[in-house]
């Protein structure tokens, strides 16, 4: 069994991808944590722990969630609003929840405005500038998702959440699988149900990015 | 064949950034008059490029895009060059090519999306340099035309190799001497409008894009025929003004000069007598539309 581990960064300028250093991605009903495979609800636990950590949570909805191409899309739109207000509501004052849309994947010239949205290409841009220490993807292409978790895995010490609607992935500190509307409201509740009980990193001098 | 196809959800709408917002709300798609007219009075689909400062390639993009009649049902395929810096922040579909191959990447798209959509009008429009369709793409290029592809090609002469500082082409006119090219050009420009009417094309025209209404009526008339009867090919002049030693001003003026009726871009035109049909038969079915809002107008009043 492998001894690595998909730990915040920045790990070095190109980091190997996850799998090639043996991890494996979770089974349904399941997640991983690290690189450890896990069972689901303690995953939830634990997305929600860093989330209630940070002093930035944010979320970073893409195209698939974003564009209400079918009434699936348009209902994990609203749940990822919901999870989004829940955050609002239970962090401490000093932390700042964020939502910021990856509306498509297209290498931007001559540059992305970070501060209203982030682009798979180079999402350690908006990841430095808004100093975010904890994300998640979710509904974002899984060969762009992995591009860009491993650019942040690669240049930041933000902490990565991947609520994804296949199989999960490993270049993720903590991935889900077969995301659902369900699966979002667990996390939203688990968010809620933690409230209180976890300890801001406000005085954390190093917030967000390394670079 | 609307903006139904772009929704964003309602849910997350607020973050969305402007530009997106502005193409759900004023885009063109849907709209049967589309055309150049509308730069300026809705949102493009175009966004920023990165080509230079008074380019008329960026010119001729703009236009092409304007006009498309069916933008939403379109794939553009490019090339390597100047124009594979501008189709990221087109929101028309697109395949960037490998260099020269890009009527072979369209002919296959063509007949997949026909299999893959039959009920649906699909449109394919190339859009490469005088490079990839002349000199490296020519074998596919050709056969295309040859095979009778039903999807339209478009070339942005600008008779040299500007993206990689100025060499040689098939199209650059004899004498001419490039930064790249010192000797000057020992033959003669390619005749390819010729060569495309020799080899099936059913609509040929070679222009420059001095004049947006004349690119705005070469390209609607170019897709609609290749969409209904067969190949058709552009040629337009969209000079590099670094590499011919010019001023971002002086873009629109060079391509005046070279349309003079004795110059090499003399507006050419060749139509197919099937094609002149169905050209006769759009713009019959054109007016009487016309006429028939003209009386609705006149009995509303």
């Amino acid at each position: 069994m492998t001894q690595y581990r998909v730990l915040p960064g920045p790990e070095h300028f190109l980091p190997p991808s996850a799998a090639s250093m043996g991890i494996c991605l979770p089974n349904p009903g399941e997640a991983h944590i690290n690189g450890v495979i896990v069972p689901e609800e303690q995953a939830y636990e634990e997305a929600a722990k860093q989330f209630l950590m940070a002093k930035v949570p944010t979320l970073f909805p893409g195209p698939l969630v974003l564009w209400a191409w079918n009434e699936k899309a348009a209902k994990k739109a609203t749940a990822i609003r919901h999870l989004y207000n829940t955050l609002k509501e239970c962090v401490q004052p000093g932390q700042t929840p964020m939502l910021i849309p990856m509306p498509d994947y297209r290498p931007k010239y001559p540059k992305i405005n970070p501060e209203v949205e982030i682009n798979p290409n180079h999402p350690n841009l908006t990841i430095w500038h808004n100093k975010i220490d904890c994300c998640m993807f979710i509904g974002v292409h899984c060969h762009q998702a992995n591009l860009s978790l491993k650019i942040i895995r690669g240049g930041t010490s933000c902490y990565t959440i991947a609520m994804c609607a296949q199989a999960g992935h490993e270049d993720a500190m903590l991935s889900f699988r077969d995301a659902s509307v369900e699966k979002i409201m667990r996390l939203a509740d688990a968010v809620k149900r933690l409230k209180g009980t976890v300890t801001p990193r406000l005085t954390s001098a190093k917030s967000g990015a390394s670079n | 064949m609307s903006k139904e196809r772009i929704k964003i959800s309602e849910d997350l709408y607020d973050i969305m950034p402007s530009d997106y917002q502005d193409l759900v709300k004023s885009a063109t798609y849907g709209k049967e008059d589309r055309g150049w007219k509308d730069i300026g009075n809705s949102k493009e689909l175009i966004e920023q490029h990165s080509l230079c400062a008074g380019c008329p390639e960026s010119m001729a993009f703009r236009y092409i895009l304007a006009s498309l009649p069916n933008p939403e049902d379109t794939v553009m395929v490019g090339s390597t060059g100047c124009t594979s810096l501008v189709f990221p922040m087109v929101a028309v579909h697109n395949i960037h090519s490998l260099f020269g191959n890009q009527n072979a990447i369209a002919s296959g798209l063509k007949r997949a999306l026909s299999v893959r959509f039959p009920g649906r009008t699909k449109d394919v429009v190339v859009l490469a340099g005088d490079g990839a369709t002349v000199d490296i793409g020519l074998d596919m290029t050709l056969q295309a035309w040859f095979r009778q592809e039903k999807f339209t090609t478009i070339c942005f002469d600008n008779e040299l190799y500007a993206n990689t500082g100025g060499q040689e082409s098939g199209l650059m006119q004899k004498g001419f001497v490039a930064k790249m090219a010192p000797v000057g050009k020992l033959f003669d420009k390619v005749r390819l409008p010729e060569i495309a009417r020799e080899s099936g094309c059913h609509y040929v025209v070679q222009c420059t894009v001095s004049k947006p209404s004349l690119v705005e009526k070469v390209v609607r008339n170019a897709v609609m025929i290749a969409r209904e009867i067969g190949p058709t090919y552009l040629q337009l002049y969209t000079p590099c003004i670094l590499e011919i030693g010019k001023n971002s001003m002086e873009g629109l003026q060079e391509m005046r000069d070279s349309e003079k009726p004795t110059e090499r871009f003399a507006y050419k035109e060749y139509v197919s007598e099937p094609a002149k049909q169905l050209l006769a038969e759009i713009a019959a079915k054109d007016k009487e539309k016309k006429a028939a809002a003209k009386q609705l107008a006149s009995q509303g009043a």
